[in-house]
């Protein structure tokens, strides 16, 4: 009966391991909203989200800049990293000669698993001081931006890829044999074939651009205040915790975990995009 | 020939919808019974209650008894492990495992670790053998399974039921994928087997079951509508519905 | 003015292979870019000196590089029994009903969830409450948490691959439920599973922000798993802001982006092999 017991047995292990990594994850969340709460109570939570004077040593904690800092950066990465990250993963899956995509791809991989910090190194090093020729310190949105893109682009061109690469062969068929050109069958009929997959695709991309972090601390500036344009510094709400958090205590911690919760609602919204998108396309199915 | 398996008032569900109503049904030792009718019409639910493969699928339920040798397989105490090591199947696709055509004819008997006396190389060759596949593959039998061809896969998958030396085969369209030479291969495999073992094979061609079995059950909407010795069923159906299905696909 | 099909479609190859050269520049720029500013700080004394630590950029990484495998292999010994139990809970266990959506649903939303907050997580409860203090303990901790997700749902993918009629054969030949998983669907599924390993460990080397706040970036040969200590990545964060020694930061940017071509290599090679048994030769 000696299998029997290990049945048994191993079922209790994988269950326990499933409730131990589930409560794990759901005690990150419950943690985070737990500590912020206190400071939308005492802040106000109008105050804090809407506020644009980020004082802790004043007892003034508003982040509104920093919300804009982060917004501004990731719309800025996933305007440019978008159109490019598509027509790369176009050029892949639909057009490249094979032995192209042979080089391609592994390149795009590399891209892919570059630690961020080394794209925050260059972009300390390269373009600051390049958008310092525009005007102001370098240190700016414009920096952050065109290191996002960069960091953003593989992730855009690996997911779009699979999903335009599993777009049935018959679809196409259909449409070329019905005289259409090899672009319009690709705009016309994959590319809406594979849309659920694309979206995804920009939603992680958008998702790994908000918590970027180290690699904002070293372009971006970390500064406290309204940005009015691109070569303006700013502070993106990730940077705001990594910065702060070694030295904070009581209600400065708490603005910190209240950072972190607008993070979360950021990114469960995002995620929610990619979900129920994925969810139509089930259903349209 | 004694009453090996029989089913008693089975009904079976897929949620709300009713799969099977009260089938009623026995099968003889050592011989063949054929399950026929158009597809959906619980044939192949039905083979997969006798050794409770349908367990695996969620939101299912089932009323009445299964009885093998007396004993109801479904009763609280039954040992599902058992009944299936009693109860071998033969599935509609070759579904080798992607290993050694040794370790997949292994597989069975390493798991209930109960080969005794027997050492392993003896009983792979004795079911390869069995299974008319020895002579095709004694040279490679550390080769992958998935580089046989079709047939050679599903008399693998026969060799491997064969392993755990069950009572009963069922054989689930086991012949719906191959060509018409591997499939008469099989057809001659299960009339050596059947000297052995009582087989159940559902079949969606009815030439099949003429051909092979003894017993034929004809299923339509998840009733058995005629049950009766083969001869009968296709020469004498006592029902039109029977009559109707057989004379539009045979003539 | 209506383009002609073809004019849209010569139009559309230029802006596609547009795309796959602007991509293929900024590869080449940023590896070449780093290379060509660190390799001359490159050299044996470099791997296999310790750094000087403090405000001197001085030295070399032999600290930093033994922390990381440290932190590296704690993390995956932590990471995968937790991560593989889980994903087989979920995908061969449990019942599809509404607990296990959530669960799917909040395994996917945490992988999402930058890695600061895991950080910020990590910093209370490792670092303050359990006084671990900052250390390679906390650093793994919080680390695992953050790759438990990815690991989950990697698992799950590879596990789904393997096919229902595998598992229904073992089950038909008498194997129990465990057996089926363990002598069928774990084989299938181990080149899926070893390859969310390596992405793992790929993650773990190139993180920073929450370690950032958990390690507490020690130049020292950590001694214990409560010593402190300083990743590659960490390490390269702290030469570039802190001691501002670009040409060090650059040359262990030489060694991060050598590591990830190891490891995408390792990746490339099993995932090969591993189509190559799938089609049984």
């Amino acid at each position: 009966m000696n299998r029997y017991l290990t049945d048994k047995l191993s079922h209790w292990v994988v269950l326990l391991c499933a409730f131990v990594s589930l409560l794990i994850l759901a005690l990150i969340a419950i943690f985070t909203f737990q500590q912020g709460f206190p400071a939308f109570r005492e802040i106000g939570i109008v105050q804090f989200l809407t506020g644009t004077v980020w004082r802790p040593g004043q007892g003034e904690f508003g982040i509104l800049t920093m919300i804009l800092g982060s917004i501004y950066v990731t719309l800025g990465a996933l305007v440019l990293s978008t159109p490019l990250g598509v027509g790369c993963a176009i050029l892949l899956a639909e057009v490249a000669p094979h032995q192209v995509r042979g080089i391609l791809r592994p390149m795009v991989e590399l891209l892919v698993g570059i630690p961020s910090i080394v794209y925050g190194l260059v972009g300390m090093m390269f373009i600051v001081p390049l958008v310092r020729e525009i005007g102001g310190t370098g240190f700016s949105i414009l920096a952050a931006v065109i290191v996002l893109t960069a960091m953003v682009l593989p992730t855009v061109i690996t997911i779009s890829e699979d999903s335009i690469r599993s777009v049935p062969q018959k679809y196409k068929d259909g449409a070329l044999s019905l005289g259409a050109t090899r672009w319009q069958t690709i705009w016309h009929v994959t590319l809406p074939a594979a849309r659920s997959g694309i979206i995804t695709a920009v939603v992680l991309g958008m998702g790994r651009a908000i918590g970027e972090t180290m690699a904002m601390i070293m372009v971006i500036g970390n500064a406290i205040r309204m940005p009015t344009s691109p070569l303006d510094p700013a502070r993106t709400l990730t940077g705001n915790i990594a910065v702060e958090i070694m030295y904070a205590a009581g209600i400065h911690e708490n603005a910190l975990f209240a950072t972190g919760v607008v993070l979360f609602v950021l990114i469960i919204a995002l995620n929610s995009i990619a979900f129920v998108t994925r969810q139509r396309e089930q259903e349209a199915e | 020939m004694g009453i090996k398996m029989q089913t008693s008032s089975l009904s079976f569900y897929y949620g709300e919808k009713q799969a099977l109503a009260n089938v009623s049904l026995k099968f003889r030792e050592q011989e063949i019974t054929a399950l026929i009718g158009p597809s959906g019409c619980g044939k192949s639910t039905f083979l997969r209650t006798l050794n409770r493969m349908n367990d695996t699928i969620p939101h299912t339920r089932l009323e009445g008894e299964v009885l093998l040798d007396n004993q109801n397989i479904y009763a609280p105490d039954a040992d599902v492990v058992a009944v299936r090591k009693k109860v071998g199947m033969v599935f509609q696709q070759p579904n080798p495992f992607p290993k050694s055509v040794f370790n997949n004819v292994a597989f069975g008997p390493r798991m209930s670790g109960n080969n005794q006396g027997v050492s392993l190389d003896e009983v792979v060759e004795g079911s390869l053998r069995a299974a008319a596949l020895w002579d095709e593959v004694k040279d490679s039998l550390h080769k992958s399974g998935l580089v046989l061809s079709g047939g050679q896969q599903q008399r693998l998958c026969i060799a491997r039921v064969l392993a755990i030396e069950p009572e009963v085969i069922l054989m689930d369209e086991p012949c719906s994928a191959l060509d018409p030479i591997a499939t008469l291969k099989i057809e001659e495999l299960m009339q050596e087997l059947k000297k052995k073992y009582t087989i159940i094979i559902v079949t969606h061609n009815m030439q099949q079951a003429a051909r092979v079995s003894q017993w034929t059950g004809f299923f339509l909407m998840g009733e058995l509508v005629e049950y009766g010795i083969t001869r009968d069923i296709f020469t004498n159906p006592q029902n039109k519905k029977t009559e109707g299905y057989i004379t539009g696909r045979f003539g | 003015m209506r383009l002609s099909p073809k004019t849209t479609q010569k139009l559309a190859w230029v802006a596609i292979w547009g795309s796959g050269v602007i991509t293929i520049f900024i590869l080449l720029f940023i590896v070449g870019y780093v290379f060509a500013n660190g390799v001359s700080s490159l050299s044996w004394d470099f791997l296999f000196m310790q750094p000087a630590g403090g405000l001197s950029g001085e030295g070399g990484i032999s600290t930093v590089i033994v922390c990381t495998i440290y932190l590296v292999l704690l993390t995956i010994a932590i990471v995968t029994p937790l991560g593989v139990g889980a994903a087989i809970y979920l995908s061969e266990y449990a019942s599809d009903n509404w607990i296990t959506r959530l669960a799917r649903y909040g395994v996917e939303t945490l992988a999402g969830v930058p890695s600061i907050i895991f950080g910020l997580f990590g910093f209370a409860l490792f670092v303050t409450v359990l006084h671990f203090n900052f250390s390679i303990l906390s650093g793994s901790l919080t680390l695992a948490c953050l790759l438990l997700p990815t690991m989950i749902c990697v698992t799950e993918e590879s596990i789904k691959i393997v096919p229902r009629a595998q598992r229904e054969a073992s089950l038909a030949l008498g194997a129990t439920k465990w057996q089926t998983i363990r002598h069928v669907v774990l084989p299938a599924a181990l080149p899926g599973i070893i390859t969310g390993i390596i992405l793992c460990v790929g993650r773990a080397v190139g993180e920073t922000a929450c370690l950032y706040v958990t390690l507490g970036g020690s130049a020292a040969m950590p001694t214990s798993l409560l010593s402190g200590g300083r990743t590659l990545s960490l390490h390269l964060y702290y030469l570039a802001m802190d001691t501002r020694a670009f040409d060090k930061a650059m040359a262990t940017g030489v060694i991060l982006i050598l590591i990830i071509i190891i490891i995408n290599t390792l990746t490339n090679w099993l995932s090969q092999r591993y189509m190559a048994r799938v089609r049984g030769t």
